[in-house]
């Protein structure tokens, strides 16, 4: 995971979206900006770098020249009301949006360095390094067990305790062991909501991916499992990236370490969840999160 | 004021209308008229179809004065016409009356006089009566016998009575024997001296050294002497059988004697008690579903037809599931949307609608001629004028109403495909499987129950179909199964039996059409129950991996 670290500041340009003045220097400065000097934070590595990402769906530009930068063992939040491509910008970290017919990239996105939307790519193993946690909770019609054991098996794996124990260790990691250790060959869609939305993330986790992308975890979800699920982010924090997609600004702002705001597939404003919460530098963001608007 | 003006009958109407009453009226009614239909016609078939097997009690008719000599046999049907149309059939009818009660008289003895039924009016009988000694004679050959036992002897010598049915076991036992010989052993032989030969001449084709050929020579010998062999004990058995030879006395005063080795059953149907009607009643069905049939199918089993439709189904759809699993697979998951995938997929729904027959015909024409023609002339140039593959058989029928029947799999599999959530494909492509690894793992496994559909559909089509067969492999009478002892086992070459060609056969191709109709209904019957069953393992089986993957649909 370390083995890739030259990239602690990146380019000038890629910093701030184009056609935006830089914020004023003096107040905290933005994640990708951080310096020891400013704040007492650890240096964050990049984990994403976003460079000047446009995307369309055939004629209609969804993202317009989005560029940022990610940092590592963080969790990200993207906000922004419904539409405004905050989930298309995810689903374009693991490449999922080329599913989608007649949809086109243009720029960069660097996954430790390396552009993932250069040919020769190995998507698969894009897909491996990079994790995805869905909006609506999509277990497989499989038992518990086979559901995390998948990613495994498409890899080759056919030990068997090896995949018990990845088994067993992924649903400790999603928290949801204890709640299902007695029966895991039963079929996973006799689970709970939350129930099913944490074994889709152990499933995301047992093959140990880099990135954890997830695509509003909690909209589907009653309160309770709500709680659960943004418990798990705060510890899976400590071992993944996480981008988060979210509606519920409270989430975010509970959650996540860095913000982002997105208006009409633009990016608007990037930084320091608390700043941006506090002291957001764009009327647009403030009118956002004072529920002007949205 | 009146009870019912216009306008409140048609406002009572209107709220009646918008209880949404008439709507479940309309639909419940579709429902039971279908249901009527359905048991109407399941009703008239197996009320007709199970019929045959009783031991119908045999009837003594007398006439009057100058009506015509008495008569023996099997009441089998009545009904009343006009008086006309019974002066027109030529019987005696009273001047007053204007309906006849008319019988239909199975008399048999087909070998004495002639017309095995006949129409009696009521008028012209003068007494009915049911006659302890009257026996059934059922026969290989000329049908049914009616009448009184007189002797029973072997070779010269008399034997009492009693004897009958214990000699008429042993009978059927050496007559199983003999079948077994003919069928299995001799049949066998000759399949293997049909080879050696073949071998034999490819070997004088190709230049073999004289050693080789010795050595089919003495093959030759070896099978030459087990034939002579079987040949013998055949023969033994033809005499031991002949021993028995039974002698009655008809109606029409006549002494006939008939070989026991002739006969397949004998009862007095008049004075058989209710355990021995059930137990001829089992008999007379087993036979109908385990035996040859004979008299031009008009009698004996159809147990051949029943193995041939079975098999013909099972090889249909072990061709038609791949084919049409594939093709849909790649319409719906590989093929770009667009003009030439929807002028593929409407032309595959059209294909369904083509009639059977052409199928048939080009099944015939392209499989037959073509396809089977090639292989003759590439592998069994041997046997070469006779064709092997180049004659319709088996294979021909499968692959053809595979044809007929894989729009039915496209369009069902193709449904299951679409009804996968696109959340669960995303789900395996997020965790680094590819497209195939999530077609093969996680998309084809949740889509078996709609293939499986697809394939219920395309059996229910399959196994009633006639038309086709006609031309590329059924036959009226199979004198093998397709299925034997014989190595390959499977002879996918070989001609085949069908129920549903035999109901055509038996009902409108037969010389004795009369005989013949209880026998078409029973075919039709159990033609349906084995479609029903059928559909009932498939449906099944379906239902299990519906409760697999209860997500999918």
């Amino acid at each position: 995971m370390q083995q890739n670290s030259p990239q602690q500041t990146p380019a000038q340009p890629s910093l701030v979206p184009p056609g935006e003045t830089p914020p004023p220097e003096g107040r905290d400065p933005p994640p990708h900006r951080v310096t020891l000097a400013a704040r007492e934070v650890q240096p964050a590595r990049e984990c994403f770098g976003i460079e000047h990402l446009s995307l369309f769906y055939r004629d209609k530009q969804a993202l317009f020249d989005v560029s940022m930068s990610i940092p590592e063992k963080q969790v990200t939040a993207f906000i922004g009301p419904s539409g405004c491509g905050k989930s298309t910008l995810l689903r374009c970290c693991n490449r999922l949006n080329e599913l989608i017919d007649g949809v086109r990239t243009e720029g960069a996105i660097n996954l430790r360095g390396e552009n993932i939307y250069t040919r020769g790519t190995d998507i698969s193993n894009l897909r491996r390094r990079v994790g995805m946690v869905f909006q609506k909770p999509n277990p497989f019609p499989k038992s518990i067990y086979e559901n995390v054991a998948y990613g495994l098996r498409i890899q080759g794996i056919k030990n068997r305790r090896l995949i018990d124990r990845t088994v067993e260790e992924a649903l400790r990691g999603a928290a949801l062991w204890d709640e299902v250790r007695d029966r895991l060959h039963e079929n996973a869609l006799g689970l709970s909501g939350g129930q099913q939305q944490r074994l889709v993330i152990a499933r995301a986790i047992a093959i140990e991916p880099e990135v954890l992308l997830l695509d509003e975890p909690a909209s589907a979800l009653d309160p309770i499992s709500t709680l659960k699920i943004e418990e798990l982010i705060f510890e899976l924090k400590a071992s993944y990236t996480i981008v988060i997609v979210t509606h519920n600004m409270q989430q975010a702002a509970r959650v996540s370490d860095y913000t982002a705001f997105m208006y009409m597939g633009n990016l608007v404003e990037f930084g320091a969840t608390n700043e941006v919460f506090t002291t957001p530098k764009k009327k647009q963001t403030e009118d956002y999160i004072t529920g002007r608007y949205g | 004021m009146a009870i019912c003006s216009p306008n409140r009958l048609s406002g009572t109407l209107k709220t009646w209308a918008r209880t949404g009453n008439p709507w479940v009226w309309l639909t419940a009614g579709a429902v039971s008229l279908s249901l009527v239909m359905v048991f109407g016609i399941l009703f008239l078939i197996a009320s007709n179809g199970l019929r045959h097997f009783r031991a119908a009690a045999v009837a003594q008719i007398t006439f009057a004065e100058g009506a015509g000599a008495p008569l023996l046999g099997e009441i089998v049907d009545r009904e009343s016409v006009t008086a006309v149309r019974a002066r027109e059939a030529g019987g005696r009818v009273p001047a007053d009356a204007t309906m006849v009660e008319r019988f239909l008289i199975k008399r048999g003895n087909r070998d004495i006089g002639g017309e095995d039924f006949r129409w009696i009016n009521a008028p012209d009988i003068q007494t009915l009566d049911y006659p302890a000694d009257a026996y059934t004679v059922e026969r290989l050959e000329w049908g049914n016998l009616y009448g009184r036992i007189k002797a029973l002897h072997e070779g010269g010598t008399s034997v009492p009575l009693v004897e009958l049915q214990p000699r008429l076991a042993r009978v059927v036992a050496l007559r199983a024997d003999i079948d077994h010989l003919e069928r299995v052993a001799i049949g066998g032989t000759n399949y293997a001296l049909d080879a050696l030969h073949r071998r034999e001449k490819a070997q004088r084709k190709a230049g073999a050294t004289p050693a080789a050929l010795a050595s089919l020579a003495a093959e030759e010998k070896a099978l030459a002497a087990r034939y002579a062999g079987f040949t013998a004990e055949l023969e033994a058995k033809n005499v031991a059988i002949s021993r028995d030879r039974l002698r009655l006395e008809t109606i029409e005063g006549e002494t006939r004697e008939v070989p026991l080795a002739k006969v397949v059953r004998a009862y007095a149907p008049n004075q058989m008690s209710l355990r021995q009607q059930v137990a001829h009643y089992g008999a007379s069905l087993w036979e109908f579903l385990s035996a040859q049939p004979r008299e031009a199918n008009t009698e004996g089993g159809v147990f051949p037809a029943i193995f041939g439709t079975v098999l013909m189904v099972v090889m249909m759809s072990i061709l038609v599931t791949p084919l049409g699993v594939i093709t849909a697979v790649y319409l719906h998951e590989y093929a770009k949307p667009g003009a030439v995938t929807s002028a593929i997929r409407i032309a595959v729904n059209n294909l369904a609608g083509v009639p059977s027959v052409v199928y048939g015909v080009f099944g015939f024409g392209f499989f037959v001629y073509l396809v089977g023609g090639s292989v003759d002339r590439a592998f069994f140039a041997d046997a070469l004028p006779s064709p092997t593959f180049g004659t319709p058989g088996l294979l021909w029928s499968s692959l053809t109403l595979s044809l007929l029947t894989v729009p039915v799999v496209i369009v069902a599999t193709e449904e299951g495909l679409s009804r996968i959530p696109r959340a669960i494909r995303e789900g395996s492509l997020a965790l680094g499987a590819t497209k195939a690894e999530t077609l093969w793992r996680m998309v084809l496994p949740m889509a078996t129950p709609a293939m499986i559909t697809g394939l219920i559909l395309a059996v229910a089509r399959a196994a009633g179909e006639v038309a086709p067969l006609m031309l590329v492999g059924v036959v009226k009478l199979a004198p093998t199964l397709p299925l034997d002892g014989n190595f390959p086992f499977l002879h996918l070459d070989r001609k085949f039996m069908h129920l549903g060609f035999h109901i055509y056969d038996v009902g409108f191709q037969s010389p004795n059409v009369e005989a013949a109709r209880p026998l078409v209904y029973s075919t039709a019957l159990l033609l349906v129950l084995l479609i029903m069953s059928l559909n009932l393992a498939a449906i099944r089986l379906r239902n299990r991996l519906r409760e697999k993957y209860h997500a999918a649909e």
